[in-house]
């Protein structure tokens, strides 16, 4: 039973005569170091390379090749051996690939002197490598195992060599690579390689020739790539003149199997030819790599590959670019729902981004805080130019890793700003900004949304890139504008303050009443002194109000006292189950309470009804919008702040006071205004007019 | 088919360039212990957790735990606590997973660690696993066998930490004591 590694992984070997086979997409040149007890390798004469192919135990090919067997006997190992790493390494020298990333999967077995596979292993994901260390053979109390390494080397066989401690690194890798190419040129003399009969379906292979040189030079002429081993096998061996025209087509076809450069073999035309059709090894692998299971095979035409087109440069390019962002590119079983969510995916995205963009900015002062204590207590720093150097050198530091931050900040921005530029424009109407042209092509909806803007958020960051505040509908809490002028520090008056608030609170009025269907959401009003009469003109004029807003005392009574009467009734059908046994005049439409200058104008009796209203109101669709300053009911002391908690507290200009649910940062808010001089809401209110006149 | 480690060896996984370990997973998993005693229903229910510390150099910044399942910076994400361990058949009960390319800049290392929170020791767990794969193709890096494991009740798992440009990861498999992250935090300093 083959033993499939995956890196990393080992496995028992039961045999000390062992033959190593590496087949290639591209000739590599192979050797193995041999370790002491701490895995070090002593000296030169401990590598086994093509320059010096036999050490006591070891013997590996002695140039480079596309298929190799490297014979270990590790009972003749010297004692003082604890490990033996096979590595591979791509030969230097024009045409030749230049990484192992554009050559297909090496691929080891390790097998018992019989044939038997014991262990292989497809070293997968190798990139800018140019010399990789594939096996460990290692001594483990007394017996030996294989591990799979995979452990790649963009430095080639010099950092290979160096990273195992050996100190002529340089010379040995050197002295590998002259003797490969010379090697290669004398390859002829060569007897380290003995033909792989230990390979079971090599002698099929060897033996199959005759009969399959007919079919030859058909299949060598078709484009497709070789299904079976010993047909390729057949194809190529025996090949020594007449098909010689053909081989470097049947190269191009090993090379499909590669991601890499096939114009690099097309380059060296001449010895290609020659030194396929006479070394077995090369002629075999484009067999032997289909044979082994572990290795992927690439379906792509391989006549395409051969014209150049795609560089690997450009995938890797598409892998660095995010995707350009789509409108509604999130789960959902509505547009309206997909949307939605990538609202909330683009919030926690920028939530999180600059948390992460904070947490390092706060690191770095840290560091930095701590670095120039470090260089101020240290008696020789204090004074002069070491000190000196040392503050810099912390504050160089500091710099630079704000500076990575800012660019991994800036990168996340980009990349949520242009998602924000298509998914604006891409919003319904509950969802829009006033600006928003979908505005402009109102119609009453047929349907309820799912979900409302209240406004929009942003960092300080990125006070550009504004996520919309979505809220899922029907509303759970009542809403307060603010109209205090404490918590902004006094900056616009406090008459100026009101009316901005008045305006807020109007425009999402509006916008309630635009994105319900006719008839399914009422507004009404309390304005105890009736200073709210001219924000409320947009409602009044347009009459899309279900009663005239409520002045006086007495008219605040007579209205909560209705909107009571109907939270009860409605309560009391819901849980008796019938519903339909309201009386006539209860009208089961969701509605807004606007309650403008609270608590101007109210009694006790009349607060404790609009606590039972924020309480109970919203199961039932009554929902409240407060314009009022908190300050104004101090008088109530602590008895409203119940009330107040339950309000979810919007400002009507912009304020730092929303806290995101994962990262807890504090976000401005901005209510969605309509931009002055626009007409977008008159227009929209007399559709809602006119549509709730044509139903009754 | 992976490394199976025993206690405390450490083994480096790490790839030069580290190029190509985008994205990792620490799975746990383990099997409810079998009912003792005279009443079935009294049950020996086994509560392990993963957690996942993050550190810019050696000092803890965020913690990604059954109380805190996704970093603030949303790199890190557990997929949830798992009170009882699964019905023992090979699959993950609880998961963390690591976007490298979005762990902030200043993170150098993450550590995974594994408790077990109701106190049993590793030696009575039973077909308890902790393992490690390579997000981007699934494939498992390292796998630890945790019941018999020995008298003790957390595992320091692995580091994944930066070198160069990219991440390698590293194995400890060092064994603690303790309930949750916190009563670890002595044992990982020393391997950071």
């Amino acid at each position: 039973m083959t033993a499939e590694l995956v890196r990393g992984q080992n496995h028992p070997l039961p045999e000390v005569r062992l033959a190593i086979r590496i087949s290639a997409g591209a000739p590599v040149l192979a050797g193995a170091t041999l370790g002491d007890e701490n895995g070090t390798v002593p000296g030169p004469q401990w590598v086994a390379h093509p320059g010096a192919p036999a050490l006591p135990g070891v013997e590996v090919p002695r140039r480079a090749a596309t298929g190799h067997r490297l014979a270990v006997d590790l009972g003749a190992l010297p004692e003082a051996v604890h490990r033996v790493a096979v590595f591979l390494a791509l030969p230097t020298g024009a045409g030749t690939p230049p990484r192992f990333g554009a050559v297909a999967a090496p691929h080891t077995t390790v097998e018992s002197l019989d044939g038997t596979e014991l262990a292989c292993y497809t070293i997968t994901g190798l990139d800018s490598e140019t010399a990789v260390l594939a096996l460990e053979l290692y001594r483990r109390q007394g017996a030996w195992k294989v591990r799979a390494v995979g452990q790649g080397y963009a430095a080639g066989l010099t950092a290979l060599f160096a990273d195992q401690g050996l100190r002529e690194a340089a010379d040995v890798a050197a002295a590998a690579h002259a003797a490969a190419a010379s090697g290669e040129a004398a390859h002829g003399l060569s007897r380290m390689l003995p033909a792989p009969t230990s390979a079971p379906s090599a002698p099929e292979a060897s033996a199959r020739p005759p009969q399959d040189a007919s079919t030859a030079p058909s299949q060598a002429t078709s484009p497709a790539p070789p299904h079976d081993a010993s047909a390729s096998a057949a194809r190529v061996t025996p090949a020594p003149g007449p098909y010689d025209a053909a081989a470097p087509e049947s190269r191009g076809t090993t090379a499909s199997g590669t991601p890499g450069p096939t114009p690099s073999f097309a380059q060296q035309p001449e010895p290609a030819p020659s030194y396929d059709a006479r070394n077995p090894y090369d002629t075999q692998a484009p067999g032997a790599a289909p044979r082994d299971s572990g290795t992927r095979v690439d379906y792509t035409h391989p006549g395409r590959r051969a014209h150049g087109t795609p560089p690997p440069a450009a995938p890797a390019a598409d892998d660095g670019r995010p995707a350009p962002p789509v409108a509604g590119d999130a789960v959902g079983w509505s547009m309206e729902e997909r949307l939605y969510n990538q609202v909330w995916g683009m919030f926690e995205d920028l939530a999180r981004t600059t948390a992460a963009f904070r947490s390092a900015v706060d690191f770095a002062d840290s560091r930095l805080e701590k670095e120039l204590d470090q260089a101020l207590t240290d008696p020789r720093g204090r004074l002069g130019a070491a000190g000196d150097a040392a503050r810099e050198a912390a504050h160089v530091r500091r710099t630079q890793l704000v500076d990575q931050a800012r660019v991994a900040l800036d990168r996340d921005l980009a990349q949520l700003t242009a998602e924000s530029e298509v998914v604006e424009p891409a919003l319904p109407p509950a969802y829009a900004r006033w600006d928003n042209p979908v505005w402009h092509g109102y119609r009453v909806p047929v349907e309820p949304p799912m979900a409302l803007r209240l406004g929009d958020l942003h960092l300080p960051e990125s006070a550009s890139l504004r996520i919309p505040l979505l809220v899922r509908l029907p509303l759970e809490r009542g809403l307060w504008f603010d109209s205090g002028p404490a918590a902004f520090g006094g900056a616009p008056d406090s008459a100026e303050l009101r009316h901005l608030a008045m305006e807020a609170a109007v425009a999402l009025a509006a916008r309630l009443l635009a994105v319900h269907p006719a008839g399914d959401f009422a507004v009404q009003i309390i304005d105890p002194a009736g200073t709210g009469a001219a924000a409320f003109a947009p409602l009044t004029r347009a009459g899309v109000l279900a009663a005239p807003p409520a002045t006086g005392a007495a008219g605040v009574t007579e209205m909560l006292e209705r909107l009571t009467r109907r939270v009860d009734l409605v309560q009391m059908a819901v849980r008796g189950g019938a519903p339909e046994s309201l009386p006539a005049d209860v009208d089961t439409a969701r509605r807004l309470l606007i309650v403008n200058d609270f608590p101007h104008g109210f009694d006790d009796r009349a607060v404790t009804r609009l606590r039972y209203l924020a309480d109970e109101g919203p199961d039932v669709g009554v929902h409240l919008l407060l314009v009022a300053d908190r300050e104004d009911a101090a008088a109530y002391g602590p008895l409203l702040d119940p009330l107040w908690r339950s309000l979810m507290r919007l400002t009507p200009v912009p304020d730092d006071h929303f806290a995101d649910p994962w990262v807890g940062h504090a976000w401005t808010y901005e209510p969605s205004l309509v931009p002055a001089g626009s007409q977008v809401v008159h227009q929209v209110l007399t559709e809602v007019a006119r549509a709730r006149t044509k139903r009754s | 088919m992976s490394v199976n480690l025993s206690k405390g060896q450490a083994i480096s996984l790490e790839k030069k360039d580290g190029a190509t370990l985008t994205a990792v997973r620490m799975g746990l998993g383990w099997q409810a212990a079998k009912r003792r005693g005279l009443f079935g229903s009294r049950t020996r229910e086994i509560d392990l957790d993963a957690s996942a510390v993050l550190f810019a150099e050696n000092q803890p910044v965020d913690v990604v735990f059954f109380r805190h399942l996704v970093s603030d910076d949303g790199s890190v994400r557990h997929t949830g606590d798992n009170l009882v361990g699964g019905v023992g058949q090979g699959g993950d009960d609880e998961a963390i997973l690591v976007d490298l390319q979005r762990v902030p800049v200043h993170i150098d290392q993450i550590i995974f660690t594994v408790n077990s929170f109701t106190g049993q020791t590793f030696q009575e767990v039973q077909n308890a696993f902790c393992r490690l794969v390579d997000e981007t193709n699934g494939q498992e890096l390292a796998r630890y066998t945790l019941d018999g494991g020995g008298d003790y009740t957390a595992q320091i798992m692995a580091k994944v930490h930066r070198a160069g440009s990219g991440w390698t990861m590293t194995a400890l498999g060092a064994p603690a004591y303790g309930r949750t992250f916190q009563d670890l935090m002595p044992t990982i300093q020393q391997h950071l």
